[in-house]
């Protein structure tokens, strides 16, 4: 799985008979115990291994719930109480996997933000940024299709806005959304057919990521891990092998994450969901404000500042399609920041201004994550119009200008001399003397 | 003891976060909704065997009336982290309950009525949403099994306040919105509008209700219930029991929930503080 050549020896019989045939103890040895990771990862790499976990438990649990729950609009919420109420540990079950979701977004956030940062991107890491970004394409899709579930109010009135987004492109081409959305829905609005499908895609689509999966951590393991520097592994000192040093320091982070996670499932299971969707779906009532899962919040912001004007231009029929293409242009330029980043230094602990250009980002996407949240109107819309156009500057404009522009500190010669504190910074006292036992 | 001291202690670190800013976050355009002291709020909180008691008796004396249960059954008022009437009483008050259940056919092939059994809903007067509205002049009482968990109270806080406001929310674990609001609206009734205000036929003010309208009449007022257990008959305390009581109904697993739950996170706890300690261990001799 990797161009490390595996370590593995196998010392009994039966481990020799099995190499012989079907080498699998050694690659799973080459690629999970003695891999070389580098000796200065932080704990922001241990959401690689957590986003693993959420993706099992997600899978566990919702194998679990299929097994009471009954996908038709007569039933289907219905169900979920009876699976609160009635099932053994029903509660816990539905609470892990609705919550899951959340907490499964919430890695998955810190994980790409911590990629932008140490320039986890760039070469010759493309394919796997790519594959992340696909992952995180398809885990929305999932998630959103599970919303649609529980087939209470905020479920419904959010399947029938996102669907409708299609109907947009009957500006480009009179009658193409319309057939489109009339397709994805089964008929003429959103109903027990839509949830009947919305359920098949949304067992089936975890699988795929599980697949996705094991492609990027297959590429992953051919490129190395990037570390805090963003330098390569130059020398042997650089990196320690994956067991027991990675794997003890993933085994705090996640059991850290794990105690965040179960502070939501047992104390506050319903806190980031919304109280409609206690309320039975009902087409003829419209909720007043029609939000979607808090993760979802920064694109909806960016679909929704598209009105009839955007910063002054008028946008008349097509500001629709313009809130659509760059809600689905706000995710899939993600894809494109290994050449849209002129820097050849990937970390920005070494980048003095990009930096800064970073932690203004993070702070554009929870600014749009609030406005997401509010209604579409007055100010709110203007903040959001403002704050869409930093998101994609960030991308267009930061990342190529900066990169050519910005004087990059002085870079340590490999990742040991920056851990022993040679070159930039002054020795430590005892540093050089000291041995390094590996 | 220590459960109280450890709900003290994560309600007065949120309070530090949110000192000062709470009086700036109520931007109020609508009635504010006080936050009420729920002996099942937090992460502490359990519920008060005895307040549900006197909140069903509520339900049954007053909302009952117009309002239904069904996603409960009798048997519930039975099991443990509830009310837990003795069974005999409960199945004794299932026979007597006056909304009989729909059973059927017989061997005429004809539906039939008898009287609820402990594995029954807790019925409301009407059959259907249709049957209700013709009866109650088009309004519809909602079924109020999941109240307490379909509302919640909204905040509009300054952009600066959201985040540490939640960060309160989360370390105090307060999701009572829905019970607060029920409380807010069931005790938000007033005589007479303020001036101004057109009040339409056969509708009530209301402070909390969207739009001021409610088509409910006041339900509760001192004296119309007679507590058995000397809790003074006054409509607070009506409000507070029956919100309690619906509360459960709404979530009836949440005495286990959070027993269960500070087992886990204890587990947790522990367990990472040692992973970490092995951590520091194993990385002793490699500095990173």
């Amino acid at each position: 799985m990797s161009g490390h050549a595996s370590g593995y020896e196998p010392t009994s019989r039966w481990g020799k008979w099995w190499d012989e045939r079907l080498p699998i103890f050694r690659l799973m040895h080459g690629s999970f115990v003695d891999f070389p990771t580098p000796r200065n990862l932080n704990y922001l790499w241990t959401f690689g291994g957590i986003l693993t976990f959420c993706l099992v438990a997600q899978i566990v649990t919702g194998v679990v719930l299929a097994m009471h729950y009954q996908p038709s609009d007569t039933a289907a919420f219905n169900s979920i109480e009876h699976i609160r109420r009635d099932v053994n540990y029903g509660w816990m079950i539905r609470n892990m996997h609705a919550v899951g979701a959340s907490m499964f977004f919430f890695a998955v956030y810190v994980h790409i933000f911590r990629g932008l940062y140490y320039g986890s991107y760039k070469a010759p890491r493309e394919v796997l940024w790519i594959l992340g970004v696909i992952i995180l394409l398809v885990m929305m899709a999932t998630a959103f299709m599970g919303y649609t579930l529980p087939w209470g109010q905020m479920s419904f009135w959010g399947v029938t806005v996102i669907t409708n987004l299609f109907s947009a492109l009957d500006t480009i081409i009179n009658g193409l959304g319309t057939a489109i959305v009339e397709w994805l829905w089964g008929g003429y609005s959103v109903s027990g057919v839509t949830l009947n499908r919305f359920f098949s895609l949304h067992y089936l689509l975890p699988f795929v990521l599980a697949g996705i999966v094991g492609l990027h951590i297959w590429a992953l393991h051919v490129a190395g891990q990037n570390n805090p520097t963003g330098l390569d592994l130059k020398e042997p000192t650089d990196s320690v092998p994956m067991h027991p040093y990675a794997t003890s320091k993933d085994a705090v982070g996640l059991f850290a994450f794990l105690i965040l996670y179960a502070w939501f499932i047992f104390f506050l299971p319903d806190y980031l969901g919304h109280a409609d969707n206690y309320i039975e779906a009902d087409p003829l009532v419209t909720p007043p404000h029609i939000v979607p899962e808090w993760y979802f919040l920064p694109f909806y912001a960016i679909l929704r500042a598209f009105t009839s004007s955007f910063l002054g231009i008028p946008l008349g029929q097509y500001a629709k399609l313009c809130g659509v293409v760059a809600m689905f242009s706000a995710v899939l330029i993600i894809a494109f920041a290994p050449w849209l980043d002129t820097s050849r230094v990937r970390s920005a602990k070494y980048r003095p201004i990009f930096k800064w250009f970073f932690w203004f980002f993070l702070f554009t996407c929870l600014a749009l994550g609030y406005l997401g949240s509010k209604p579409a109107e007055g100010v709110y819309v203007t903040w959001a119009q403002i704050f869409t156009v930093c998101y994609f500057l960030y991308f267009l404009v930061v990342m190529p200008v900066v990169g050519l522009i910005e004087t990059p500190s002085k870079l340590p010669r490999s990742i040991t001399d920056a851990v022993l504190g040679k070159g930039s910074a002054p020795l430590p006292k005892g540093a050089a003397a000291a041995p390094e036992v590996r | 003891m220590k459960a109280r001291f450890a709900q003290s202690l994560g309600a007065s670190l949120a309070l530090v976060m949110s000192a000062g800013i709470a009086v700036a976050a109520e931007a109020g355009h609508e009635a504010h909704i006080e936050r009420q002291p729920w002996a099942f709020s937090g992460f502490t909180g359990q519920f008060d065997k005895a307040q549900l008691q006197r909140g069903f008796q509520v339900y049954k004396e007053v909302c009952a009336a117009c309002h239904g249960l069904k996603r409960l059954y009798f048997r519930n008022l039975v099991q443990p982290g509830g009310p837990e009437f003795p069974e005999e009483a409960v199945k004794k008050l299932a026979a007597e309950w006056p909304n009989q259940i729909t059973d059927g056919p017989n061997d005429q092939g004809k539906m039939f009525e008898r009287p609820a059994l402990l594995s029954d809903p807790i019925r409301g007067p009407y059959h259907n949403d249709q049957e209700a509205r013709a009866a109650q002049n088009g309004a519809l009482p909602p079924d109020l099994t999941l109240i307490a968990r379909a509302r919640n109270v909204e905040r509009n806080p300054s952009w600066w306040v959201h985040p540490f406001l939640m960060l309160g929310d989360i370390l105090q674990s307060y999701q009572e919105g829905g019970a607060d609001y029920v409380y807010a609206l069931l005790t938000g009734f007033e005589e007479t509008p303020p001036a101004g205000f057109e009040l339409a036929e056969g509708k009530y003010y209301n402070k909390v209700f969207p739009g001021h309208q409610i088509s409910m009449p006041p339900p509760l007022s001192d004296g119309v219930v007679t507590y058995q257990d000397g809790t003074p008959a006054k409509a607070e305390n009506y409000a507070r029991d029956v919100v309690a009581f619906l509360s459960w109904a709404a979530d009836p697993s949440l005495d286990q929930r959070k027993r269960i739950g500070w087992q886990v996170i204890l587990y947790l706890i522990v367990t990472t503080v040692l992973l970490y300690f092995g951590k520091r261990r194993i990385w002793s001799a490699v500095k990173h």
